[in-house]
């Protein structure tokens, strides 16, 4: 890490819910400026870990540090962070004008101020104009564009950032996606992402967090998360994988450990032709093939039993359906293979 | 049929069947579905309901025979400007007023902390518990809980000796009993209306109220009591109505005061003067066509 004072900083961050442990002795340092995701299924704690940061919840045990400052015990309110919630929470019975200007009417900002600096937070989210609706009257982008505004125009240290693009569809997911980025590049604040959508993480970060059962499983910048993810389960939750445990290691690769391929760096061949110097070429019969668009999947059933997924790119638009029942190689390089921690009890 | 074993096909069986095909003829026929549906009710809805109160209206504007008694149907607006003049009537309808609003922000008062904790404090298990225990006292006579507070403020009762070691004294029977047992029996038509208005303020609003940097009691002002206007008034309709047509609990713990009911129940009974009572029993009802309209104004109504 950077020497300089982190933007947030958890110690020994623990949050019990009953018997079930949501938070296991959490550290972690996030970066000024950074964009961090926190990545994970649905109750592997990032949530957890990001209402502990805005202050929702308090911590069973352990710290949160704000800029070197403890603010473990501080109010939500009383804390320099702020929150773009799933659902929006958009006060309904106020206008976007009003929702936006909130956070500074709180803070005792005179009316013309807050009024000049929520119209410029709403530009700043292509919104101008829409101040005197009602939320109700607006799509789910728009609102969502709105819960924006209304948690940077009081300029946060943090922007907690709770699964936002969650409820909106793909096409407008892929353009919030951009405007995200560009708006904590314009912004310069750090950004904390919590998504269970892998791709999501992958495209937007800086560093990832990959949570599983309450603690991380893997930390690192997308590159290093998705080319070599530490463990089965990053192998598998982040993109899809191949996984060789062991036994199957041992038989078909000459491993020792766990490894793991991905999908787009195995080539099928006819069995006629000859491997290259340092590929692995393993015999199996196409089982189904998967018609994707830009790609296909096809499962291949390897002498043996084991089943792996290959990715090919469609170059031609040669109909792949019928190479169903074809006997291919399914080669790759063997500097490809990820070794993975073995699985921990 | 014959005694084979094997059953026809259901579908040939249920092709034959009367309950079928008036089912594929109510299937068809969508106006004659609506039709049957509403029928019984809005029978009900227009005689039971809108005929008794026309037949109110009707009787206020007639008049009685002050020698036999009998309600003669010659139309007079007599009974209406009585009411509107008379200095009894007009003293009663301020008085009347007056305890059913004190009724109402008594309730308001009360309703607004124990609707918050069942919502938004409360664990599911206890919230479930709470709204059982406000529906309880419905259980009970109305009588039996008017003639328990009765008993609570009689002299050397409960009040009276809870109030007696801080130097207070029981309020007696009065005016201000008769709010304290109205505000006691109209709760929980003023709880549970605010607990479901408050159930429907997702717990997101107030955390981004605080998050945005507002403390707990603006996050309430600001936020929870707009969103929450409709339910409080949609049960200050409740306890201000209820408040505003009864005579029995001023019976019982008022002592000497009267209130709109009281004069309605003698004008039938003691005065046998019918019509009289219709007028009196019209001061309620223009009231309540006042307060609803007055809600309707602030919007309150279309979120219900």
């Amino acid at each position: 890490m950077t020497s300089a004072t982190p933007a947030i900083r958890l110690t020994g961050l623990t949050k019990t819910f009953g018997s079930v442990n949501a938070v296991d002795q959490l550290d972690l340092e996030i970066g000024e400026g950074e964009f961090f995701s926190m990545l994970g299924p649905s109750g592997s704690g990032k949530t957890t870990v990001l209402r502990l940061i805005a202050g929702f919840e308090l911590p069973t045990s352990g710290t949160v540090e704000l800029q070197g400052v403890d603010v473990t015990h501080r109010a939500p309110f009383d804390r320099d962070v702020n929150t773009v919630f799933q659902d929006y929470a958009l006060f309904p019975h106020m206008t976007v004008l009003e929702n936006v200007a909130y956070g500074l009417r709180v803070r005792g900002v005179g009316r013309a101020e807050r009024a000049e600096r929520a119209e410029a937070a709403l530009a700043s989210v292509a919104l101008a104009g829409f101040g005197g609706r009602k939320p109700s009257q607006l799509s789910g982008g728009q609102r969502q564009r709105v819960a924006l505004a209304r948690a940077t125009v009081v300029q946060p240290k943090v922007l907690l950032l709770d699964e936002p693009l969650g409820a909106l569809d793909l096409k407008l997911r892929e353009q919030m996606q951009v405007e995200l980025k560009e708006l904590q590049r314009s912004l310069g604040i750090t950004f904390i992402f919590v998504t269970h959508d892998q791709e999501e993480a992958l495209t937007l970060s800086d560093r990832i967090a990959v949570f599983n059962h309450g603690h991380i499983e893997q930390l690192g910048t997308p590159t290093e998360i998705y080319e070599a993810p530490s463990s089965p389960f990053v192998a598998s939750f982040v993109g899809t994988s191949n996984i060789f445990d062991p036994s199957e290691a041992e038989r078909m690769l000459g491993r020792t450990s766990t490894v793991s391929i991905r999908p787009e760096k195995i080539a099928l061949h006819t069995p006629a032709s000859k491997p290259a110097a340092g590929t692995v070429s393993l015999p199996g019969t196409i089982s189904e093939v998967i018609y994707l668009g830009t790609s296909t999947r096809i499962l291949v059933e390897l002498e043996g039993g084991k089943r792996l997924t290959v990715l090919e790119q469609n170059a031609s638009s040669r109909s792949a359906l019928d190479r169903r029942g074809e006997m291919v190689h399914a080669r790759f390089a063997s500097a490809d293979l990820v070794a993975l921690e073995p699985v921990a009890a | 049929m014959t005694s084979t074993p094997t059953t026809a096909r259901a579908g040939d069986s249920l092709t034959e069947s009367p309950a079928r095909k008036v089912s594929v003829f109510l299937s068809q026929h969508a106006r004659v579905r609506l039709g049957l549906l509403l029928s019984a009710p809005l029978f009900w809805l227009g005689l039971v309901y809108i005929a008794a109160l026309a037949a109110l209206l009707i009787t206020a504007f007639w008049t009685v025979d002050s020698f036999t008694g009998q309600v003669q149907t010659t139309w007079t607006l007599d009974n209406i400007i009585t009411v509107l003049t008379g200095s009894l009537y007009q003293t009663v309808t301020l008085r009347t007023v007056g305890v059913a609003l004190l009724v109402t922000i008594v309730d308001i008062l009360v309703a607004l902390p124990i609707a918050f904790f069942m919502a938004k404090v409360a664990s599911p298990r206890l919230q479930r518990i709470l709204v059982i225990a406000v529906l309880m006292p419905l259980w009970a006579s109305y009588l039996v809980k008017v003639y328990a507070w009765r008993s609570v403020l009689s002299q050397g009762g409960i009040a009276e000796w809870i109030a007696q070691p801080f130097g207070g004294s029981s309020p007696g029977y009065g005016l201000p009993a008769t709010i304290i047992t109205l505000a006691y029996l109209w709760l929980p038509y003023v709880i549970l209306p605010i607990y479901a208005g408050l159930e429907r303020v997702p717990n997101s609003l107030l955390e981004a109220s605080s998050d945005l940097g507002a403390k707990t009691w603006r996050t309430l002002g600001s936020v929870v009591l707009p969103m929450l206007w409709p339910a409080i008034i949609a049960g200050s309709i409740f306890s201000f109505s209820l408040s505003l047509g009864d005579y029995i609990t001023v019976n019982i713990v008022g002592g000497a005061n009267q209130l709109l009911g009281n004069l309605v129940y003698t004008n039938v009974g003691a005065a046998n003067n019918l019509p009289l009572a219709a007028a009196i029993a019209l001061i309620p009802i223009a009231i309540m066509v006042v307060y609803l309209t007055a809600a309707r104004r602030t919007g309150a109504l279309n979120n219900l």
